[in-house]
């Protein structure tokens, strides 16, 4: 069997790849993206942890399709958003929304 | 008394005093603009008081058991120690005599002063507020002067009915505002001598003089409470209350014990001093005659002098507590010293109606003669028997003064229209004007101000004002007490007779005395007024044709019936010859009244002395007074003689009195006495305590705290600017500072914080990482 470690790698590096999207993407749709990932790379962790130390109880597969429910919500809000914002200003450069610069 | 059976008439007599006091409301508030309908309101409520005054009056003298059970409507009011203070009214006979006499004499003075004040004729426009009206116009001030007197009557109405001696103050008050008001009607009236005191001035004096009278009736009053702790009529005059109140003694200071009652009465009746003028305090009624007439007649006859005297009727049971007491004997000196000494003054005064209110002083005098001398009828008989005459006399002069001023009018009018001419023809002659200019100017300045009330400028108005004259005779005739004919016989004939038959010689004498100099300047009065030839052009023009004569001179009939006919209800049954017709009734009411009081009041046995005096002083008075001016009333105008005036002319008296004269005519000096002693004073004391508050101690020291605390508040000042605004500026330039400090790492991107979440993030992972466990 695969080990633990193998799998927290894996969802290490899928998290950083969608840090990375939403720190130096510019285009919104792109940072909601990486949002998705880092979402489901907690999701793999949250997984093996289960697989590894709480087999038995349903708790991984809870707080997984929690997130996935919850990410899909985000999706939907965060496109509307980002289309609302388009109407607005034409564009969805995230750049150039600093509307609350101080 | 059973409920059932008191008559339904007694329950309106609350409306008495009330109705003019609403009479005043509505026109003080609503009416005022429209000088007819204020008038009107005032004389439709007098008349209706009037009306129901009499109703209650005549249903009361019906009542035999009205003196034992005297009706009362009374309300707690005033909580007091023990007890409350009731706002009562209550008829007895004493009340109900008085209601005979005080609505209806209201209202003919009310309806006289439609006349008198001009209303319905027009406004002139050279008329000023404050100033009599010219003759043939309306007063400017009209509804004002019929506001006052109607409030006037309800403090009148209101006192004879008062139940109590609180009720009775507050209503006494309520007049000597009014006089005081009235008195100073045309307040903005002066005059060229400046020795001639002014209507402002006059109503000054009287509301101060009477004043020291009120006060120390307040402390006589304060100390019956004190004594009895009640001021109820029906409380005090309890036999058991008036005994203790004549046993129980205070003592006083260089006086020694002297019994409550008599210290209280002597109060009371200082109150009555003032408000009656009586000597000391007379000085101010002849100066009130500065008033409009029907003022003078409102107040020297039907209400405020009447109310000193029927304050001490009243009270009469608790003056008379001990017996032949120091009390009664002060106001029978009082009294029978007032009535002789003002008695004197009236026969040198020139001004009708200064005659006339030394009179009414001296005639008060013998009222409180009477009441000191035990004689409680004869005093209330005198009291309403002189309100008829006196309103009266009062009315009308202020007749013959119109007429004189309307004569005055006419007379100037003429010389006007001569003097025209003779301008005409003068300006034929020069070509220069002005010569009419210069004319006016040489009447006025040769001749002294022309003065419609002084009676040497009259003569010969009994042809000219026949109804005033007539009327003027009665109520002069009665003054003067001609014999069995009027009122005034009767009434002063018991006083004397009841001097005579309880043994007061002195007071007797005096009273003789006084009674005969009354029928001297009577006829003197009278002679000089309406007699002999017209002594200047105004006395020659004067006439009573003018509308507004109706309504003066029917008041005046109205009331001479009275001046005669209010005698007979007062014949003695002991009387010769009459008396077997007379029933006396009046005695017959105030007796019930007294046995009801326990005051002895028996029917005197007749005595032919006072009688014979009576008769011969009236008689022989005015027959001197006569002799005496008949030579002056002849004396004629001298038409076309500038340099002659009536006023040059020597009183007949003036050369044998010599000196005396002058003191008389200066009224004994009293006037400048007091300005000496007591005005003076009070004025230097007033110029110290004046310069005390304002120059030397009160002003500096508020000036000085007031300093201090400017210096204080400056200090203040600069605190606040400087520590309480530095720090609260400070915060905010603090704050400012850090705020656009810190405003360049809100970019607005929010990838810009989320990096910055990240390296937070990073650098807690790595102390925590780093730290030991």
């Amino acid at each position: 069997m695969v080990p633990l470690t193998w799998y927290l790698v894996l969802a290490a590096a899928l998290f950083a790849i969608g840090m990375f999207g939403v720190l130096a993407r510019k285009n919104a749709v792109a940072v909601l993206m990486g949002v998705e990932l880092m979402l489901n790379a907690v999701n793999i962790n949250l997984l093996a942890f289960w697989r590894y130390t709480a087999l038995g109880e349903l708790v991984g597969h809870a707080f997984a399709v929690f997130v996935i429910t919850v990410a899909a919500a985000e999706a939907a809000v965060g496109v509307a958003l980002f289309i609302a914002v388009y109407r607005q200003r034409d564009t969805v450069n995230v750049e150039e929304l600093d509307a609350m610069k101080g | 008394m059973h409920e059932s059976s008191i008559p339904f008439i007694y329950n309106l007599t609350i409306l008495v005093p009330v109705l003019p006091f609403l009479a005043f409301a509505l026109i003080v508030l609503w009416a005022n603009r429209n000088k007819k309908l204020s008038a009107g309101l005032a004389i439709g409520s007098i008349a209706l008081s009037w009306l129901i005054g009499w109703a209650i009056a005549f249903t009361a003298f019906g009542a035999h058991e009205i003196a034992e059970h005297p009706f009362r409507m009374a309300r707690a009011w005033l909580p007091a120690s023990r007890a409350w203070q009731a706002f009562g009214f209550m008829v007895d006979p004493l009340s109900a005599l008085m209601l005979l006499m005080v609505p209806f004499v209201c209202f003919l003075i009310f309806v006289y002063s439609y006349g008198y004040m001009g209303i319905g004729k027009p406004i002139s426009a050279h008329d000023q507020r404050g100033w009599p009206a010219t003759p043939g116009h309306v007063d400017p001030l009209a509804s004002r002067f019929f506001a006052y007197i109607a409030l006037f009557a309800t403090g009148m109405i209101g006192l004879v009915l008062a139940d109590n001696l609180i009720m009775l103050l507050i209503f006494w008050e309520i007049m000597g505002l009014c006089s005081y008001l009235l008195i100073g009607f045309w307040f903005a009236r002066t005059y060229d001598d400046p020795k001639k005191i002014t209507p402002k001035e006059a109503g000054l004096k009287a509301f101060l003089t009477t004043r020291i009278g009120d006060t120390l009736m307040l402390a006589g009053i304060l100390l019956l409470f004190a004594q009895i702790g009640s001021l109820s009529f029906n409380d005090i005059f309890r036999p058991e209350t008036l005994e203790h109140l004549a046993t129980a003694t205070t003592h006083l200071p260089l006086v020694g014990p002297v019994p409550w009652a008599t210290l209280i009465a002597i109060l009371i009746f200082c109150g009555a001093i003032g408000k009656s003028a009586q000597f000391p305090l007379h000085v101010w009624l002849p100066d009130a005659m500065e008033g409009p007439t029907p003022v003078s007649a409102l107040i020297h006859a039907a209400t405020m002098v009447s109310a000193g005297v029927y304050l001490i009727i009243r009270t009469f049971p608790l003056m008379a507590a001990v017996e032949h007491g120091p009390a009664l004997q002060f106001i029978a000196f009082i009294g029978a010293f007032t009535a002789l000494f003002s008695a004197t003054i009236a026969v040198a005064q020139n001004d009708i109606k200064k005659v006339l209110a030394y009179s009414t002083v001296s005639q008060l005098g013998f009222m409180f003669a009477a009441l000191g001398i035990g004689a409680y009828i004869a005093a209330t008989f005198h009291l309403l028997t002189h309100s008829f005459f006196k309103a009266l006399l009062f009315l009308g002069s202020g007749s013959v003064i119109h007429g004189m001023e309307h004569g005055h009018h006419e007379g100037e009018q003429e010389t006007s229209r001569r003097g025209d001419k003779e301008t005409r023809k003068q300006g034929d002659k020069e070509v220069s004007g002005g010569g009419h200019h210069l004319s006016t100017h040489h009447l006025s300045t040769d001749l002294p101000a022309f003065d419609p009330q002084d009676m040497r400028n009259m003569g010969g108005l009994f042809r000219r004002m026949p109804r005033t004259a007539w009327t003027f005779i009665i109520g002069g005739m009665a003054l003067a007490g001609f014999p069995i004919v009027t009122a005034g016989f009767w009434s002063k004939d018991e006083i004397l007779a009841d001097a005579w038959v309880h043994g007061h010689t002195v007071i007797f004498v005096t009273l003789a005395v006084a009674a005969l100099l009354t029928a001297f300047y009577t006829a003197r009065q009278i002679v000089m007024t309406f007699f002999g030839a017209p002594r200047t052009p105004a006395a020659e023009h004067a006439s009573e044709h003018d509308s507004i004569f109706t309504w003066m001179t029917i008041p005046l009939m109205a009331l001479s019936v009275f001046a005669i006919g209010f005698g007979w209800v007062g014949i003695p049954t002991t009387f010769p010859v009459l008396g077997q017709w007379s029933s006396n009734p009046f005695h017959h009411l105030m007796g019930s009244l007294a046995e009801a009081l326990h005051i002895e009041a028996a029917e005197l046995p007749f005595a032919a002395t006072p009688l014979l005096t009576s008769v011969v002083v009236a008689l022989g008075g005015l027959l001197l007074g006569w002799l005496t001016y008949r030579r002056v009333a002849q004396i004629g105008q001298r038409i076309g003689d500038p340099t002659w005036s009536p006023l040059q002319m020597p009183d007949p008296l003036a050369r044998p009195l010599g000196r005396v004269y002058t003191v008389l005519q200066n009224k004994y000096y009293f006037d400048e006495f007091y300005g000496r002693v007591f005005i003076k004073g009070v004025q230097r004391l007033a110029n110290w305590l004046f310069h005390f508050d304002d120059a030397w101690v009160i002003d500096p020291i508020v000036d000085g705290v007031g300093r201090l605390w400017r210096r204080l508040s400056e200090w203040g000042h600069v605190f606040d600017e400087r520590i309480v605004d530095g720090i609260v500026n400070g915060i905010g330039a603090v704050t400012a500072a850090v705020g656009s400090a810190l405003r360049f790492i809100q970019t607005g991107r929010a990838q810009n914080y989320l990096l910055v979440g990240l390296a937070a993030a990073s650098v807690l992972l790595g102390v925590f990482l780093v730290l030991p466990k």
